[in-house]
C-alpha cells in the first residue's frame, strides 16, 4: 500500500507480517477489505498519544507499541490444557481456535440443529449466508486502531449462525487459545455471530493463554441480532498476566432483540473489554455487566458504550471491579440516546472496591441525550472494605484475613451469580477465588471507610 | 465469669473524648445482668469494647474472662473464648447468605478450639431448626445478610447466630428495640431456653418490658460513663417509673 506521509513508526512492525500474508484461498472482497483496513491501520498507528484522545486517555499503549511481537506460527495445543485452563463441558458445543487458527480436532460440536459453527476461513471461501455483507460491517472500516489491524490479517475464526427461530438448548463455547510457544507473538482472534430472527442461545468466548512470554491478543467479535432473538453471552478473558488483551465487540440489534452480556476480566497485564451495542431498532434491550479484577501492576479497560437510535429501547451497564496492589482499572461508560429514540430507558453504573492505597480507578460514566423523553441514571463509585462491617465478622470468630476474604467475594458475588452455565459458574468461582488470595496479599488497606 | 475492673474508654484518637469513666461491674457464671440508661450514656460502647471493637482504647482498667485479661485479644478471639454481641445495628454484608455466614464463623470457632468441625448436614438441619424457632421468613436466608432487611428482621438474625453459635457469655445490645411483640417473646424464649448455669448474659435495653420476660439477677444503671446504681429487678420497674432523673445527681458511685 501506499500513503502520502510515512506511517507512525508502530506500524512498521507490523508491515511485514502484513505483506507476507497469503491471499490465495480467499475471495477478492476479502482481499479489498483487508488492505483497506490496513491503510487505516497504518494511517492511525497505535494510539499512544493520549491527550485530547479520549478513547485511551488513561491508557498508556506505548509498553505494546515498544514490544516486538511475531505473527504466524501456529503452535500445538492439548485437549487436556484447554480443559483444565478454562471453563469446559462436553455437552456444550466447543469451537477451539489456536493462534487464530480454527481446530477442527479440537473442537467438539454435536450437530445442534439450527447451529452453524466452524472455520471462518472457511465460510468466507464458501460464501455462507451472509458473511460477505456482514464480515467486518461492525468493526474494521471504523477508523479504530485494533479493528483496523485486526482486519488487515482476518482470514480464520469462527462464523456461528443460529437459523431463525432455532432455540440451542446447550451454550455454543468459542475458545481462543495462545499456544505455548517460546515467543511472544500476536494473534488477531475473530468471531462473527449472526443470529437469525427469534433465535435464542448462550454462547461463551473464552481467550486461555498458554504461553510464558508477552503476548498480544487483538479480537475482534461482530454480533448480527436479528429481530426476536435472544442471546446470553458470556466473555471470559484469561490470558497471561504478562500480556496484552485489546478485545472489540461490536453488537447491532434489531426490534425487540435482547442481547445480554456477562464479561470476567481477570487476566493479562493490560486487558481492555471494548463493547458497542447498537440498539437500531424499537424494542430492543441489551444488558452490559462485567466483573474485572487487578493485581499487580495489571491494567483492566472497560470501554462500554450503547447507542438508543430509536424509540422504546433498554439498555443497562453494570460494572463491578476488585483492585489491589498498584494495579489501575478504567471503567468508561457511554450512553448516546439519539434524538428519535424517544422512552428510552438506559442505566449505567461502575462500583469498585479498592483493596490498597497504589491503586487507581478512572471512571467516567456519561450519558448524552438527545431526546426528550427517557429515563435514565448512572453512577460511579470506589471504596474500601467497611470496617464495620469486618468488626461483625470478626466477633463471630472469623479471623480478619478470613473476613476480608468473605467480603471481598460477597462484593463479587452478584455478578457470579450471573454466570448460569454450570460448569461456567463453577469455573468463574474457582477462579475468583484464587484471584481473591492474590489480591488481599496485596492488600494494604484494613477497613478504612 | 466476666469482671469489669475500672474500665476507662475513649475513642480512638479523638482527644477527650472519654465515654466510659470508670465502670466496675462482675458477672458470674449463669447470670443475667441487665443495663439500662439513657441514650448516649455509653451502654453500646461497653458492650463492643467487651467484644473488641478497634475504634476505642481502653486508658484505664482490666477485662476479665474466666480469670484472664481478654484486652489484648482480636474480636475472633474473644469470640472463640465464647463471648457473642448481638449488635444494635448489624452490619449489612452484601453478596454473603446467613447460612454461609454462619457456618463459616462455626467453623472458624471449631477450628481455634480443635474441635471436629460441624458436617454441612447437621449443620443445615440446625440452622433450619432455628430458623423456623425465630420465626424468620425461610426466603429472607437466602438473600444477603441483613441487606434491606427490616430492623426486625435483623434482630431476628441476631438471635438465630446466637441460638446456632451458643455462647458462654452473651451480651445483647437493645436487640429488643424494634421488635414486635411476637419478636420480644420469641428474643425472651431464646435467652430463657438457653440460660443454663455455665452462661451469662448481659442484656442492654431500654424497656423493662423485656425483663417480664426475662428475669434478670442483677440490673445496672449506666448514666454517662458510669454505673450510677445497681440492684434487683425492681429497680427496672422503677426506672420505668420515674425516669432516669433521679440518679443523675448521684454521680460516680456504683
Ligand atoms: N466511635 C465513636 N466515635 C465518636 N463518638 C462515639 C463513638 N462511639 C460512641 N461515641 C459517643 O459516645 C457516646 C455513647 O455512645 P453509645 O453508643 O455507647 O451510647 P448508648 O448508651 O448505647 O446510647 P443508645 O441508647 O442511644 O444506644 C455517645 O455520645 C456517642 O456519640
Ligand atoms: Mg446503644
Amino acid at each position: 500500500m501506499t500513503t502520502l506521509t510515512a506511517p507512525p513508526a508502530s506500524v512498521e512492525k507490523y508491515a511485514s507480517a502484513f505483506e507476507s500474508l497469503d491471499d490465495s484461498d480467499f475471495p477478492q472482497w476479502l482481499i479489498t477489505t483487508r488492505l483497506q483496513a490496513w491503510a487505516n491501520f497504518s494511517d492511525l498507528g497505535i494510539p499512544i498519544k493520549r491527550r485530547g484522545n479520549e478513547l485511551w486517555k488513561y491508557t498508556n499503549l506505548r509498553p505494546l507499541a515498544d514490544a516486538e511481537f511475531e505473527y504466524g506460527t501456529i503452535g500445538l495445543v492439548s485437549l487436556d490444557e484447554i480443559r483444565s485452563n478454562g471453563p469446559w463441558d462436553d455437552a456444550w458445543d466447543t469451537v477451539v481456535v489456536v493462534d487464530g487458527n480454527f481446530s477442527a480436532q479440537l473442537s467438539n460440536l454435536h450437530g445442534a440443529a439450527g447451529l452453524t459453527a466452524g472455520s471462518l476461513a472457511e465460510a468466507i471461501s464458501a460464501g455462507t449466508d451472509d458473511v460477505e455483507s456482514q464480515f467486518a460491517s461492525l468493526a474494521g472500516r471504523e477508523s479504530y486502531a485494533f479493528t483496523a489491524l485486526n482486519t488487515a490479517f482476518a482470514g480464520d475464526g469462527v462464523y456461528l449462525g443460529v437459523a431463525a427461530g432455532a432455540q440451542l438448548e446447550t451454550p455454543v463455547h468459542v475458545v481462543f487459545v495462545s499456544s505455548d510457544l517460546a515467543a511472544s507473538r500476536v494473534t488477531y482472534p475473530r468471531l462473527l455471530v449472526s443470529a437469525g430472527e427469534n433465535s435464542s442461545f448462550t454462547i461463551i468466548e473464552t481467550y486461555i493463554n498458554l504461553a510464558g512470554p508477552a503476548q498480544l491478543t487483538v479480537p475482534v467479535v461482530e454480533f448480527f441480532v436479528s429481530r426476536g432473538a435472544r442471546i446470553r453471552h458470556y466473555r471470559i478473558q484469561m490470558e497471561n498476566e504478562k500480556s496484552f488483551h485489546i478485545g472489540t465487540t461490536r453488537v447491532d440489534q434489531k426490534g425487540d432483540s435482547s442481547f445480554s452480556s456477562t464479561s470476567f476480566a481477570v487476566g493479562a497485564l493490560m486487558g481492555r473489554n471494548d463493547i458497542h451495542t447498537q440498539l437500531g431498532e424499537p424494542g430492543a434491550e441489551c444488558t452490559l455487566h462485567g466483573l474485572y479484577m487487578t493485581s499487580g501492576r495489571q491494567q483492566q479497560d472497560q470501554e462500554i458504550s450503547t447507542t438508543h437510535a430509536m424509540p422504546n429501547c433498554t439498555s443497562n451497564q453494570f460494572y463491578k471491579g476488585i483492585l489491589s496492589g498498584k494495579s489501575h482499572a478504567v471503567f468508561s461508560g457511554k450512553v448516546v440516546v439519539e434524538r428519535d429514540a424517544q422512552k428510552s430507558v438506559a442505566n449505567q453504573k461502575d462500583l469498585n472496591l479498592l483493596l490498597s492505597r497504589g491503586v487507581r480507578i478512572d471512571a467516567k460514566p456519561s450519558l448524552e441525550i438527545f431526546a426528550d423523553d427517557v429515563k435514565c441514571g448512572h453512577g460511579a463509585t470506589a471504596g474500601h472494605v467497611d470496617r464495620d462491617t469486618l468488626f461483625y465478622l470478626r466477633s463471630r470468630g472469623v479471623d480478619e484475613d478470613a473476613a476480608k476474604a468473605i467480603l471481598v467475594r460477597g462484593f463479587a458475588a452478584e455478578m457470579l451469580d450471573e454466570f448460569k452455565p454450570a460448569a461456567l459458574k463453577e469455573f468463574v468461582e474457582r477462579i475468583t477465588d484464587g484471584r481473591i488470595e492474590t489480591l488481599l496479599a496485596e492488600s494494604d488497606t484494613l477497613g478504612t471507610v | 465469669m466476666l469482671e469489669i475492673q475500672n474500665l476507662r474508654v475513649s475513642v480512638l484518637d479523638i482527644d477527650d473524648s472519654e465515654i466510659l469513666k470508670g465502670i466496675d461491674l462482675k458477672v458470674n457464671n449463669g447470670e443475667v445482668h441487665a443495663i439500662m440508661g439513657p441514650n448516649g450514656s455509653g451502654k453500646s460502647t461497653l458492650a463492643n469494647v467487651l467484644m473488641g471493637r478497634p475504634d476505642y482504647v481502653i486508658t484505664e482498667g482490666d477485662i476479665l474472662y474466666d480469670g484472664k485479661s481478654i484486652v489484648a485479644l482480636l474480636p475472633e478471639h474473644r469470640a472463640h473464648l465464647g463471648m457473642f454481641l448481638a449488635f444494635q445495628y448489624p452490619a449489612e454484608i452484601p453478596g454473603v447468605r446467613p447460612w454461609q455466614f454462619l457456618k463459616a464463623a462455626l467453623d472458624a470457632r471449631a477450628d481455634a478450639r480443635g474441635e471436629e468441625k460441624m458436617s454441612v448436614r447437621d449443620f443445615s438441619k440446625l440452622f433450619d431448626e432455628k430458623v423456623e424457632a425465630v420465626g424468620i421468613n425461610p426466603q429472607l436466608v437466602k438473600r444477603s445478610l441483613n441487606e434491606g432487611f427490616s430492623g426486625g428482621e435483623k434482630k431476628r438474625h441476631e438471635m438465630l447466630q446466637l441460638e446456632v453459635l451458643k455462647p458462654e457469655l452473651a451480651i445483647l445490645d437493645e436487640t429488643d428495640s424494634g421488635l414486635d411483640v411476637d419478636a420480644l417473646r420469641i428474643v425472651a424464649e431464646g435467652v430463657n431456653s438457653m440460660r443454663s448455669p455455665d452462661r451469662s448474659f448481659i442484656i442492654v435495653t431500654h424497656y423493662q418490658r423485656l425483663l417480664n420476660y426475662i428475669k434478670p439477677d442483677v440490673v445496672h444503671i449506666l448514666i454517662d460513663g458510669r454505673i450510677v446504681k445497681t440492684g434487683g429487678p425492681e429497680l427496672a420497674l422503677k426506672v420505668e417509673k420515674d425516669g432516669y432523673k433521679p440518679y443523675t445527681s448521684v454521680g460516680a458511685t456504683a
